[in-house]
């Protein structure tokens, strides 16, 4: 009983852990994709200069 | 109206403050659960809660942020696996004494007061480190080098050509664990001075090493939380929210902005945070409503002064203005 439990808890953390990596990935790549397609607006918006071309970290 | 069984407030809140955390990590290399975990013990969560989503959120920040340090080589991975081992070792044991604590009503108390302590000490150290000279800057490496002349077997050789023992590093990996799993804090600003200024290994591998090191003690911190029920997701999930957009506007800022500009501001935000967490226990032991609200303005106050720092300053680089009022601010 006490070693299902156990497994039961393990089983919810790997989840939990797992669905964090997982939002986390979907993030990096969705703002990613956002930053690729509205970064050089954004910096037209603020009236950058030529030395900001990267400053979205979009990859 | 309720999202992932909060209010729509309170996911707006999160969302928010995770955007403040990730413009901080993302330039300082640090800054992330250590206003996390307060937050959520200001805010009324349980100090397991707290610690465990605090640690499942430096989790997903380091993730996003291993990837931008993965492909330009700046990962020692030695040092990665010797920090790491230690590092588990070390947030088992502080884990345990939190919930030791726990089970004797005292953990809220005694993790607010070493929150407290710790906090302005490394505001302290920071704000020294930030006004420090040249002069000063050379005691720095003195250190590095006295530790790297200490020959206790066995010796290894890290990148940068670094030659230190390999027990030292596992010392200091077991002591910052402890204080991880204590205190559900990813390490990041203990991990940094540690490599930098005690081991003397080069900023950018020191950021990358410490970056991948905090990904995997994170994930291992979480787990051990989540095991026993004490990670709250969607406060994590809607913080990563947040935290994922401005790690990119923060990482933007680091090619603008020099550092040293900002590290005033950020010691101020860790002495504020340590003030916050002290007028949170004191406003609780005295039943004084107004010393919590002092806490919870300080701690988000503190955070939005600088990342809003960070994010002025680099806006006044890209327009090329520094002599505006408010870039004098920031580039002084």
């Amino acid at each position: 009983m006490v070693g299902f439990e156990l497994f039961g808890g393990s089983m919810d953390a790997i989840t939990t852990v797992g669905l964090v990596l997982g939002e986390a990935v979907a993030l990096y790549v969705g703002y990613g994709v956002l930053a690729s397609a509205v970064g050089a607006t954004v910096l037209d918006t603020i009236g950058a200069d030529t030395i900001g071309s990267d400053t979205t970290g979009g990859e | 109206m309720e999202v992932l069984g909060l209010s729509l407030l309170l996911v707006v809140l999160f969302v928010g403050f995770g955007l403040l955390i990730g413009i901080l990590f993302g330039f300082f290399g640090m800054g992330g659960s250590f206003l996390v975990t307060p937050a959520l013990l200001v805010m009324g969560y349980p100090s397991t809660v707290a610690v465990g989503s605090g640690l499942a959120f430096v989790f997903g920040t380091s993730v996003i942020g291993a990837l931008r340090h993965r492909d330009h080589g700046q990962v020692d991975y030695k040092l990665a696996v010797i920090m790491t081992v230690a590092m588990t070792i070390g947030i088992e044991a502080g884990k345990r004494v939190v919930f030791f604590l726990d089970s004797t009503g005292m953990a809220d108390l005694i993790i607010s007061v070493a929150y407290v302590g710790l906090l302005a000490a490394v505001g302290v150290f920071t704000l020294h480190d930030a006004r420090q000279s040249d002069e000063a800057q050379s005691d720095g490496r003195t250190l590095a080098d006295r530790v790297q002349s200490l020959e206790i077997p066995p010796m290894v050789t890290l990148r940068g050509d670094v030659r230190v023992s390999a027990s030292i590093i596992f010392a200091i990996g077991l002591v910052i664990g402890v204080l991880s799993g204590f205190l559900g804090v990813g390490g990041g600003f203990l991990l940094m001075p540690a490599m930098m200024y005690g081991l003397g290994v080069p900023a950018a591998i020191a950021v990358g090493t410490d970056i991948l090191q905090i990904t995997i003690s994170g994930a291992f911190g979480a787990f051990r939380y989540a095991q026993l029920g004490a990670v709250s997701l969607p406060v994590v999930a809607a913080l990563l929210a947040g935290s994922a957009l401005g790690a990119r506007i923060g990482a933007g800022a680091t090619k603008l902005v020099d550092e040293d500009a900002i590290k005033g501001y950020f010691a101020a935000m860790l002495l504020a945070g340590s003030v916050a967490v002290a007028s949170k226990e004191l406003g609780s032991a005295y039943g004084l409503e107004v010393l919590n609200t002092v806490s919870i303005v300080l701690i988000f106050g503190a955070a939005i002064l600088v990342s809003g720092a960070v994010v002025l300053a680099a806006v006044c680089r890209l327009r090329g203005n520094k002599s505006g009022t408010w870039c004098r601010l920031t580039t002084s």
